[in-house]
């Protein structure tokens, strides 16, 4: 089977102990969860969500389903299918000598990525884009010795005009599309 | 209307109608037991231990379909609800715990009975709370309450600091609260419906499932409808029990692990199974990979996660089992599927299934069917978890919906004895019996004590077997018959009730089986009765753990088990 992974994005209500519902979930259901990114949305009091899971391992519907019983999220929708931007950043700490400096400016350079610090002994670089770009930074850096690396895992969005997860202002009724009927959509699948 | 956190939580109740709260109280909700007696039209009654406060208020909304309520202290109060809350949880029982918790700023620092309740609950309610503003109190019960009541229902635990129940603010009652992440599906899908009702037609052996659901959405006659338009058989599964009328020509009883053997053929050779308002566990389904081999499945729940959880459906249906079977009767044609009845029927008389071997032996399941032949039709039966539960189960075959109150999903021992105390909370004027097991029985035998100081007429069976039955007869087949730690000693019942002020009564053969029930029955209060049962009798039929419905056992003996070693009079300490 093809590994698919699934780019779900959800509209939480900013209380205490969200995280915490959701992680435990995840953890009582046996959720492998790739990455996280939580934020503010656009609307004064809901964050908002992206979190990727491996189809493969993962029953992606199940997911959806025991995530949308928490009574704090609002709204999800599962954007694999959808004609969407994902973007990730990273920031990579890498040796950095007068002598190899500039061999690293070229590598970052390449990538349009930035050199946000600099020191006697290293960078730290800043690249943002979708996960292959950053692993392939992270490939051509690694000869010169990453010190540090953080990612903060997918954030993503739908082209277009209209928005990832709609009626997010007054959540919908949610209603269950019949099996077969196209690609479950979380939003109109729940 | 200037109240303090107390009364809000107090007026609230009184709001919602509740009648009766089971609790025990303490250092951090004593400012709500201090607002108590301003709402005499509320009941508290002050349980022993706090499990007993969570199934009594679990049983009381089993069958009264109201939200169940009952407080707890903070700490070990709270963390003693616990067991209560997880039984309400997996058997989808509405119920709000209301918790008291240590003074805010004391919050995080490991105070004097201070326990992280919320956190703890999590994974066991339907939502929690932890209120750190009186403000946010009423709007907080009022969701609470509606939470626990509507769409597939659960427990909910509000937790309140001491020091928020006793500021003082503004009153304001709210009258309509939306939820923005809580809209249950109630309608079913037309178009779901309408090829529901397509597979029922073109179906010849088909069988309905029926579950809690259709007991906690009150869709009996729907159900009833539906069955006989359409002339399919009725199988419900433990919690489901008194969703059709037991007396019905088209019901069948219990599948599943301890189900009737005529069940688990006809699901395994059905062409249709219309699933409604249950969540095919793992005690149902046996091997799931062989399941209803030859079925298509119409599943019908009000909760989309349950949908293609353990089965996937061909036709999935979310909503409330009323509207969806409301809809669906409509929908469906009058047929007939007398030849796939009488298949069932043949089955079912080569597999009697129930049949008690005529022996002089007092089995447990004589005393049971003795207990349902006499007590009429409009008893209660509560029972506890283990061998005397299934047969309680196998041979209820009652007309009453929830007139059957078990612990399903979460399978507690010791659920009995409370739970007995909340239907008896419910109904007052009925008839209630506690079917217990000696294990079940001794792990909430502590609630005598409110049983008595209330008056409760409960009667009280104890399905004595001397022996954790249930786990005995796995030991006995499983693990060559080694039995480890289930060889339970047991007080002097009789001495026990008298203790608690009961009338302790004590049987030891059948003969004494029916008086010592009518005696029961004609006395006005509390009666114990310890049924002294053979030890080492098998709960049949069973599926062994592992199998698939296929391959139930029916019964593998009908003659007289052979003389247990159970009961020695030294076992009763003199």
């Amino acid at each position: 089977m093809k590994t698919v992974k699934h780019t779900i994005v959800a509209l939480v209500e900013n209380k205490p102990g969200v995280l915490n519902r959701i992680a435990s979930k995840w953890r009582q259901r046996g959720f492998n969860i790739e990455s996280l990114a939580v934020g503010h949305s656009e609307v004064p009091g809901l964050s908002r969500m992206t979190f990727v899971v491996d189809g493969a391992t993962t029953d992606v519907e199940q997911v959806t389903k025991q995530l949308y019983k928490i009574i704090e999220i609002v709204k999800m929708n599962d954007l694999t299918d959808e004609d969407m931007v994902a973007r990730e950043l990273a920031l990579i700490k890498v040796n950095a000598t007068p002598a190899n400096r500039g061999a690293v400016i070229e590598v970052v350079d390449i990538f349009r990525a930035d050199i946000i610090d600099v020191s006697p002994e290293s960078v730290i670089v800043q690249v943002t884009g979708a996960e292959d770009k950053v692993d392939a930074i992270l490939e051509m850096l690694r000869p010169y010795g990453i010190r540090e690396l953080v990612r903060t895992g997918r954030v993503a969005m739908t082209r277009g005009a209209a928005a990832s997860i709609e009626g997010a202002e007054g959540a919908k009724p949610i209603r269950f599309r019949p099996a077969g009927e196209g690609k479950a959509r979380v939003g109109s699948l729940l | 209307m200037k109240l303090n956190g107390a009364q809000i939580i107090m007026e609230c109740l009184a709001r919602e109608g509740t009648e009766v709260i089971f609790g025990l109280p303490g250092g951090a909700n004593l400012p709500l037991y201090d607002a108590l007696p301003s709402y005499p039209q509320i009941k508290h009654v002050l349980v022993r231990h706090e499990q007993c406060a969570a199934h009594a208020a679990d049983a009381y909304a089993r069958v009264t379909g109201k939200v169940g309520v009952c407080f707890a202290t903070s700490g070990p109060g709270a963390t003693n609800l616990v067991t209560g809350i997880a039984n309400a949880w997996m058997d989808s029982v509405p119920m709000v715990a209301i918790t008291g918790q240590v003074v805010t700023w004391l919050i995080g620092c490991d105070g004097f009975q201070e326990a992280d309740i919320t956190g703890i609950t999590i994974p066991i309610t339907k939502h929690n709370y932890l209120v750190l503003d009186v403000d946010e109190l009423a709007y907080t019960v009022r969701e609470a309450f509606y939470l626990a009541g509507t769409g597939r229902p659960g427990p909910v635990l509000i937790d309140v600091p001491r020091d928020v129940m006793q500021q003082q603010t503004e009153f304001h009652y709210p009258e309509k609260i939306e939820p923005r992440g809580y809209r249950p599906t109630v309608q079913g899908h037309p178009t779901q419906v309408k090829k529901a009702a397509q597979l029922i037609a073109e179906s010849e052996r088909p069988v309905i499932l029926a579950g809690h659901g259709v007991i906690l959405s009150r869709a009996n006659d729907e159900l009833r409808a539906l069955a006989e338009k359409a002339h399919m058989p009725v199988i419900a599964t433990l919690l489901g029990l008194g969703c059709f009328p037991g007396s019905h020509p088209l019901f069948m009883g219990m599948p599943g692990m301890h189900g009737m053997y005529w069940n688990n053929i006809a699901i395994t050779e059905s062409d249709l199974l219309v699933a409604i308002g249950m969540r095919f566990d793992d005690r149902i389904t046996g091997r799931i990979k062989d399941f209803a081999p030859h079925a298509k499945i119409i599943h019908i729940d009000i909760d989309p996660a349950e949908i293609g959880k353990n089965i996937k459906p061909t036709v999935p249906i979310v909503g409330d089992v009323k509207n969806v079977l409301s809809a669906l009767v409509e929908q469906v044609e009058p047929a007939r599927h007398d030849a796939w009845l009488e298949r069932i029927a043949e089955v079912r008389r080569e597999h009697p299934s129930i049949l008690i071997p005529e022996n002089e032996c007092l089995l447990p399941q004589f005393v049971i069917k003795k207990i349902y032949e006499l007590s009429g039709p409009d008893a209660y039966y509560v029972t506890g978890v283990g061998q005397h539960q299934m047969w309680a189960a196998q041979f209820f075959w009652g007309d009453k919906p929830n007139s059957f109150v078990t612990s399903g999903g979460l399978g507690t021992m010791g659920f009995d004895v409370p739970a007995a105390m909340g239907v008896q909370f419910a109904y007052p004027k009925d008839l209630v019996w506690c079917i217990s097991g000696d294990g079940s029985f001794q792990m909430t035998l502590q609630d005598l004590t409110t049983i008595v100081e209330h008056e409760l007429p409960i009667k009280f069976a104890i399905i004595n077997n001397g022996f954790l039955g249930m786990v005995r007869q796995w030991q006995t087949l499983f693990y060559g018959n080694r039995l480890v730690s289930t060889r339970e000693f047991s007080p002097d019942y009789v001495k026990l009730a008298e203790g608690f002020g009961l009338v302790g009564l004590r049987v030891t053969d059948r003969a004494q089986v029916a008086p010592a029930i009518e005696k029961a029955m004609r006395h006005p209060g509390p009666v114990l009765i310890d049924f002294q049962v053979e030890g080492m009798e098998d709960c049949y039929p069973m599926v062994p753990p592992g199998a698939s419905l296929a391959e139930t056992i029916d019964q593998p003996k009908i003659e007289a088990p052979a003389s247990s070693p159970r009961r020695e009079k030294e076992k009763v300490r003199p």
